[in-house]
């Protein structure tokens, strides 16, 4: 498995903490899935952040945390500043939202923010769409984990264009790429393994579901099963028919 | 003086954005800005707030 800024990841989970029914629940499906990273944000302090950093510490997991609803450079490079003194980490899962409806990434502002933070010594993980021009440009600014979208956040979606992210994987060999946003089930998240991804980051799928502790862990068997399938050096798909039984000696009866 | 605690105005004592914070009972993990510009920690003690400034006082929260 590929290193994100030089750090090993225990599984190829990185699991969003919002939306749950319960703190509780939070944690039993953090626990269940095994997720080495959990994603975080900041708000205005209304007295329930101290309670939720404690049992976020307790998990004992790597903390990303990210600039969610930031929708100008500006507000995203001050939301990582704070970030960064809050959680104590330099990683930053870089939100620059330029659509409302779909959440859409601003590319442009996203590649100008990722350089500004870089030079800052932030280790960026931009939150982007599937376009290999904006990925070089988010390498060229200093970015060495790419999170291309699977389908708008929190849409459930799956793999919207399986076309681009292949492109991407084979593109960009050896960065670690991450799908971030748009899985709803186990085999979207196996999906994106088998692809040859180095890790699935999920939230609404998990939180939402009616059991999220048990999604939690269908979710971590899917992506073991998907990253096993791509070791394995999976069949090519064929249009025809190719018996799996012997064909020859078999006894002549009609 | 007059500022603005996010986003709803009050009438403070304080006089740096330390003091601010503890007027207003912030304690634990918190980030601050003022008027849009992040604040270290650090520096909270030796920034004087002004009439009409904006703070922000921020603290982790659940994200995707």
């Amino acid at each position: 498995m590929k290193t994100f800024y030089g750090t090993r990841l225990p599984n190829p989970l990185m699991l969003g903490t919002a939306q749950y029914p319960s703190p509780a629940i939070l944690e039993r499906a953090f626990r269940e899935s095994g997720a080495g990273v959990a994603t975080v944000s900041l708000r205005r302090e209304s007295g329930a952040g101290q309670t939720f950093w404690q049992m976020i510490r307790e998990l004992g997991v790597l903390i990303l945390p990210n600039t969610a609803g930031c929708h100008t450079v500006k507000e995203a490079v001050t939301t990582a500043h704070m970030a960064r003194e809050v959680f104590e980490t330099p990683w930053i899962k870089l939100e620059l939202i330029g659509h409302t409806d779909s959440l859409q990434p601003d590319v442009f502002q996203l590649v100008e923010a990722a350089r500004i933070l870089t030079e800052d010594g932030f280790q960026v993980f931009p939150y982007t769409t599937d376009d290999l021009i904006v990925g070089e440009r988010l390498l060229e600014a200093g970015c060495e984990v790419l999170m291309p979208w699977g389908a708008p956040i929190g849409s459930g979606r799956g793999l919207n264009n399986e076309y681009a992210l292949r492109a991407m994987r084979a593109e960009f060999t050896d960065v670690p790429l991450v799908i971030d946003a748009g899985i709803g089930l186990p085999s979207h998240a196996a999906h994106a393994m088998e692809l040859g991804y180095d890790a699935v980051l999920l939230n609404t799928a998990v939180a939402r579901a009616g059991d999220p502790q048990m999604m939690a862990r269908a979710m971590a068997r899917g992506i073991e099963a998907g990253m096993l399938a791509h070791q394995a050096d999976p069949i090519e798909p064929r249009d025809m028919a190719e018996p799996s039984t012997p064909v020859i000696g078999k006894a002549f009866l009609s | 003086m007059k500022i603005v605690l996010n986003g709803a105005p009050r009438e403070v004592c304080a006089q740096t954005l330390s003091e601010l914070l503890e007027e207003c009972g912030f304690s634990g993990r918190v980030a601050t800005a003022v008027n849009e510009v992040f604040v270290a920690s650090s520096l909270r003690i030796s920034h004087r707030l002004a009439d009409g400034d904006r703070v922000e006082v921020v603290a982790p929260m659940q994200g995707g």
